[in-house]
């Protein structure tokens, strides 16, 4: 049976971290563009999960 | 001898209706076995029948009857089957192309009862060679019976384009998906394939509006392309996703083997879901509102 959170921000990953208030799920800080791709893919490999850009500088990963 | 021609024709009949294609159903061995010796059965149920009367003898004719029932059962079998092999798939194929898969199995058994009944009853009243004419007919009649519409038929597919606007993965105007990473993003545009499939009246519209149908074009795809899918690495999940405003639908795949010409064969080639089939033109309202 699957019980993973679907549909839900599971984690964010950022290099600016005034663009987000409290929400309820990790926030990730990186240092740079690169770093930030990175921890996004290391997280949506280990999550299950897809990254998906906010076009802002904010990624998430969100399990569909 | 009678009953003998029924079954034979039946049991002809059955195994010509065996398919062991791209679907991936029945290739199993096992399956095929189930399906020929239910088979069997259904060919000597009707190749009794006919005798059974002429003698006459309606308790057995009754009981016929009683048997034909068995035959509800394989609709559940194979639903049943198809379901469990679901929770082991990376792409599924969706309950309502299960639920068409399981309703053609049951059909071909009453067909098979039919062609048996026919040649028996041919073999009874005109003697052997009219069972050799009525049972090649029975079954021809029978194959065409079984062969449904494809999607070829109800809708044009053609090729279509893909690009990014933004993180936005297009193929052509219609939106498919966010995709966050560049690497991915990239392999997309070197790997994906993409496909419009354009409705070409209003009830092939609703038909392609169907999550259930769209499953089955994607089910369908993966399972002769294959697809650069893997447990918890899902970026490249194909997808069908509709135009809104025009109602056609566009696909897009990353498949093993990028060729896009077989890639249009394949959508064609997918099978017209029964319980997805669009009636609006068959409705007075929806013939007035299409004009």
């Amino acid at each position: 049976m699957n019980t993973g959170l679907n549909e839900y921000i599971l984690a964010i990953v950022t290099c600016e971290k005034d663009k987000i208030k409290n929400g309820g799920c990790p926030v990730f800080l990186a240092q740079g563009q690169e770093e930030m791709e990175h921890i996004s893919l290391l997280l949506a490999r280990v999550l299950g999960g897809v990254v998906h850009d906010l076009e802002n500088g904010v990624y998430f990963v969100c399990k569909h | 001898m009678v009953i003998a021609t029924g079954i034979v024709a039946g049991l002809i009949n059955r195994w010509l209706l065996l398919r062991s294609d791209y679907r991936h159903y029945p290739t199993y061995p096992h399956g095929q076995l189930i399906h020929l010796a239910l088979g069997f059965i259904a060919a000597s149920l009707g190749a009794v029948a006919v005798p059974a009367i002429a003698k006459p003898d309606y308790v057995a004719v009754t009981f016929l009857v009683l048997a034909a029932q068995q035959f509800r059962e394989v609709r559940n079998m194979e639903r049943e089957t198809l379901m469990k092999l679901e929770e082991s798939k990376i792409i599924s194929r969706g309950t309502a192309y299960i639920e068409g898969i399981a309703r053609v199995f049951e059909a071909r058994n009453y067909l098979v009862i039919m062609t048996a009944l026919s040649s028996s009853a041919a073999a009874q009243l005109g003697g052997l060679k009219y069972a050799f004419i009525v049972a090649p007919i029975s079954i021809i009649v029978s194959l065409r019976l079984m062969g449904g519409s494809f999607i070829g038929d109800i809708a044009q597919v053609e090729k279509g384009r893909i690009d990014f606007k933004g993180s936005l993965l297009m193929v052509e105007d219609v939106v498919m998906m966010n995709v966050g990473l560049p690497q991915t993003r990239q392999k997309i545009m070197d790997e994906g394939m993409g496909v419009i499939i354009k409705p070409r009246d209003d009830n092939a519209r609703l038909n392609l509006d169907n999550p259930g149908q769209r499953k089955a074009i994607i089910h369908d795809v993966v399972s002769i392309l294959g697809s650069k899918v893997d447990i918890n690495e899902t970026e490249l999940m194909p997808l069908a996703r509709k135009q809104v405003d025009q109602g056609y639908l566009a696909f897009f795949v990353v498949a093993n083997e990028p060729d896009i010409e077989m890639l249009i064969e394949v959508v064609k080639k997918v099978p017209v879901l029964e319980s997805t089939r669009g009636t609006t033109l068959f409705s007075y309202y929806g013939r007035k509102a299409a004009d």
